[in-house]
């Protein structure tokens, strides 16, 4: 039998999470700060449930990589955060923000945890608000709202195109506040190199201080990981470039299962690859899709500058698949009809790998002005990176890697198949199913951190009250204290030829060929091959300077780098594993006629569950039926 | 093209550091500053020797991690450009190009180009939020922001924490970062009841991490890469002279 308990309460769907509060164990204030608990990463998710439950009079401990806790990625967020408040009198409700994210991720989320995801999507706004958050506001005083992608309502709350760096910054100062009252002790520059297990429940982590070297062990009642995304996985892709799934590999070698691995969206709207030394690329937000209009040239190869291109010779081949959503629809879809363009020869650009993004025709209706008001700070970012004014000649476009919708396995608690271990935000697999919607990361991260982690977290400590913290002598401790320095001793003494970037380059390269878009079982059986050579080569021949005992930023790198390369492995065996197109994953063997993604409902819907065997060897599946009793499974077409 | 570069090499907090001089021949002027540093580091450890130091991150102008002091300026050429937006097309063939960390004794230098920026955090710690725990905030539409407050509150808000107003100015002041958090709470109603107390904290503690005086020379405004003006310096100012008349604590 699986160990699978998704422990979602019974009931009615909208009585669900009122009920768990209702009856809910509870820690009283008196005990909670006799209670540690450790929390990894500051980013939406990690910063506010820090924050939260050092409120609550727990002792927290929190971890971030960087130099400090406000430049978590979560701050590089452009559009927006969702909210069903109805502000704009159209219809939007809890079940209509559940109902779209359900439809947007392709029928493969779980129902339970999705409408409380929704459920809670107001409060957040008022929480960020009171914390100084300055959302865009009508001349009225009262919240604006904009709309985005894949959705017939306006229930996206913004600040400007910084509505990420905003929202952070609300959570990062009330961690600062609890930082001055003592409750909660801030640790940054620590990476985390292993979860410690004792008895079967997650009693610290290994850290490196990346100032001094030193291997660091920390112990506690339970441990949070908020560690964000893997998107870095295809070495290019819109994440930072420090951002990695180091953690969340721990936590699987240790015995939490990874849900959904191979479930990454790519973001249609990027500026492409510009030459062989780039190392990042640059988001260009969804919202430019509402004026912007996508095309290449009808004939193959035209080189042509866009200006001399006439209307009739143009393919706004969007505009032309999909006549209802045209240029707005969903960011798989969009991706996806990009990159058939490409491949057939009418890409754009020096590489051929480009579609215009063309705001001629919005510039001629509306004026610069007006365009420049909406989207100014992007135009001028755009312009910064490739010299090209997007007033004058159309940006080039092209997808490129962004948010993981799988992660580790959790249950309606938040926490993973290894008790006290919970996993919030991106970093677990989340409610986005196959697809996430626009505007909804930060508030699936926020919503996790603010609203449920704390009641979640509570539920299981109250169970622990008699317990103390275990001494950071016990054995447990000490072997992964002893592993972690072996893995970075090793890293030095291979002393070989290649740098660690240059491995993650071709890692991301075999990834993006055939488990990036467009996946098939030919292609994904080879990138195992090839993953398996490159591993072979990486522990043979990579060359890392200095000691460990030392700033020493390539050690970072070569240990980001190993995990990446055994999460690759396992997001190739998910994607060889199910056989179905399903929103970001498209499987080419499961199209329909037109060349749409193609479910296979009676056979995949289910979250695959992948439980570590050991070193080199095929993970077991484990299966999470999903059941769908609020909401009729339907095709999803934005023809 | 070719390229000079001329770099604060530095092992650790409590060494001795000195300028190292190295040579690109093959520099494209495509490349970001940070390509171009990483392919100075590549070249650096095949050939053995120790690679650059430098923090960078988001390479978005918005996580506030980049922290070059190029050719004299705080994220080197361009207005209202992060280090991690400046390109190589800014330089010419043959050029000579001065790399160093932020200078200013609250940030002490780490190793190399990297700084310690903890001062940050601590200022914030000091007050730098509005006192609400989570379960307490009342509806985001029961206090009304006028566009024009938030507006300007979000352009206060827009401060990413990198220190190139500290790095600019001469007495390596704090005041435009402090000015910025200051300003952004005071502008809106749920930040005006810790407004006082927050304004004299920050203070206080912008002093005793050994950050200078402001004298209004405006270099860190001319330096932002999120173009925070010092406007907000004079709406800081006085809010803390208020504040020292009324609040006795």
């Amino acid at each position: 039998m699986s160990k699978l308990d998704a422990k979602i309460p019974k009931g009615p769907l909208a009585e669900k999470w009122s009920k768990y509060k209702a009856t809910q164990k509870l820690v009283s204030p008196n005990n909670r700060k006799k209670l540690d608990i450790i929390v990894v990463g500051t980013g939406i998710a990690g910063a506010p449930a820090a924050a939260s439950l050092a409120e609550m009079g727990y002792n927290v401990k929190v971890f971030c990589f960087q130099d400090s806790a406000r430049r978590a990625h979560s701050v590089a967020a452009q559009g927006g955060i969702n909210a069903a408040r109805n502000n704009k009198n159209d219809g939007d409700s809890v079940y209509r923000l559940f109902y779209d994210m359900i439809k947007g991720g392709d029928y493969r989320a779980r129902e339970a945890n999705v409408y409380r995801a929704a459920e809670v999507s107001s409060d957040i706004i008022d929480q960020l608000t009171a914390q100084g958050v300055p959302f865009a506001r009508e001349y009225g005083g009262t919240l604006a709202n904009r709309t985005f992608g894949g959705v017939q309502v306006s229930r996206t709350n913004y600040a400007q195109g910084q509505t990420g760096q905003q929202v952070l910054l609300g959570g990062y100062s009330a961690l600062k506040r609890q930082v001055a009252l003592g409750k909660a002790k801030m640790f940054s520059r620590q990476q985390m190199l292993d979860v410690v297990v004792i008895d079967g429940k997650a009693r610290g982590i290994i850290t490196r201080n990346l100032v001094t070297g030193e291997i660091e062990r920390h112990a506690a009642h339970a441990v949070v990981l908020a560690t964000g995304g893997y998107g870095t996985i295809y070495y290019l892709s819109t994440l930072a470039v420090q951002s990695n799934g180091s953690a969340a590999m721990q936590a699987f070698r240790k015995g939490a299962f990874f849900g959904n691995p191979s479930f990454i969206q790519i973001h249609p709207t990027c500026i492409p690859v510009l030459n062989e030394y780039q190392s990042k690329l640059t988001l260009m937000s969804e919202s430019l899709r509402n004026d912007g209009r996508i095309w290449v040239p009808k004939a193959e190869g035209d080189k042509r500058k866009a200006k001399e291109i006439p209307d009739e010779e143009r393919d706004y081949f969007l505009e032309r698949r999909y006549p209802a959503f045209g240029n707005l629809v969903p960011r798989d879809v969009a991706s996806r009809a990009a990159k058939e363009r490409c491949d057939n020869g009418f890409g754009v650009g020096k590489t051929g790998l480009a579609v215009f993004l063309d705001f001629r025709d919005a510039v001629a209706k509306q004026g610069k002005k007006v365009i420049k008001n909406k989207y100014g700070n992007l135009f001028a970012m755009y312009e910064k990176i490739t010299g090209d004014s997007p007033y004058e000649t159309p940006m080039m476009i092209y997808p490129a890697g962004h948010y993981t919708m799988g992660g580790l396995w959790v249950d309606y608690n938040l926490m993973t198949t290894i008790p006290g271990l919970f996993a919030i935000g991106e970093a677990n697999f989340s409610e986005h199913g196959a697809n996430r919607l626009g505007a909804s990361a930060l508030m699936q991260g926020a919503g996790d951190g603010y609203f449920i982690a704390p009641y979640t977290v509570s539920n299981y400590l109250a169970d622990e009250i008699s317990n103390k913290v275990p001494s950071t002598d016990s054995p447990e401790f000490v072997e992964a204290e002893k592993n972690v320095k072996a893995v970075l001793d090793k890293f030095l003494s291979i002393n070989g030829t290649k740098t660690a970037s240059s491995f993650h380059k071709r890692l991301g390269h075999i990834m993006w060929t055939y488990a990036g878009m467009q996946r098939n079982a030919e292609g994904l059986k080879k990138a195992s091959e090839m993953i398996a050579e490159l591993k072979k080569e990486f522990w043979n021949d990579l060359k890392i300077p200095g000691k460990t005992d030392e700033i020493n930023q390539e050690l970072e790198k070569a240990s980001r780098v190993a995990d990446f390369i055994d999460l690759a492995e396992l997001i190739v065996t998910d994607a060889l594993n199910r056989k179905e197109s399903c929103g970001a994953h498209f499987r080419e063997e499961s199209r329909t006629e037109g060349g749409e993604a193609m479910r296979i409902d009676d056979k995949y819907s289910f979250v695959a569950a992948w439980e570590y065997q050991g070193e080199d060897k095929e993970p077991k599946l484990h299966k999470e039926d999903l059941k769908f009793e609020n909401i009729e499974v339907k095709v999803r077409s934005y023809k | 093209m070719k390229i000079k570069l001329n770099i604060w090499k530095q092992a650790n907090a409590k060494a001795k550091g000195k300028f190292e001089k190295y040579e690109l021949d093959d520099v494209d002027a495509e490349m970001s500053f940070l390509e171009m540093l990483d392919s100075l580091n590549e070249k650096l450890i095949k050939e053995g020797k120790e690679p650059v130091a430098f923090e960078h991150d988001c390479h978005e102008a918005i996580c506030g991690c980049c922290s070059l002091y190029i050719n004299g300026h705080p994220h080197g050429p361009g207005k209202e450009t992060a280090t991690c937006q400046v390109h190589m097309r800014s330089f010419k063939d043959g050029d000579t190009i001065t790399v160093e960390p932020w200078r200013a004794k609250s940030f002490p230098v780490l190793k190399d180009l990297m700084v310690d920026r903890n001062a940050f955090d601590k200022l914030m710690a000091a007050g730098g939020f509005i006192s609400i725990d989570a379960g307490q905030a009342p509806d985001a539409n029961a206090n009304l922001v006028g566009k024009i407050d938030a507006d300007k509150a979000f352009d206060a808000a827009a401060c990413i924490g990198c220190g190139a107003c500290v790095a600019a100015c001469k007495n390596s002041s704090a005041t435009l970062f402090v000015a910025a958090k200051v300003s952004q709470l005071a502008l809106l109603p749920q930040g005006k009841v810790e407004a006082k107390r927050r304004a004299l904290n920050m203070v206080a503690k912008m002093d005793e991490l050994g950050f200078g005086s402001c004298t209004n020379t405006g270099a860190c405004e001319v330096e932002c890469p999120k173009g925070i003006g010092i406007d907000f310096i004079a709406k800081l100012n006085r809010e803390y002279l208020c504040a020292s008349f009324s609040e006795a604590e």
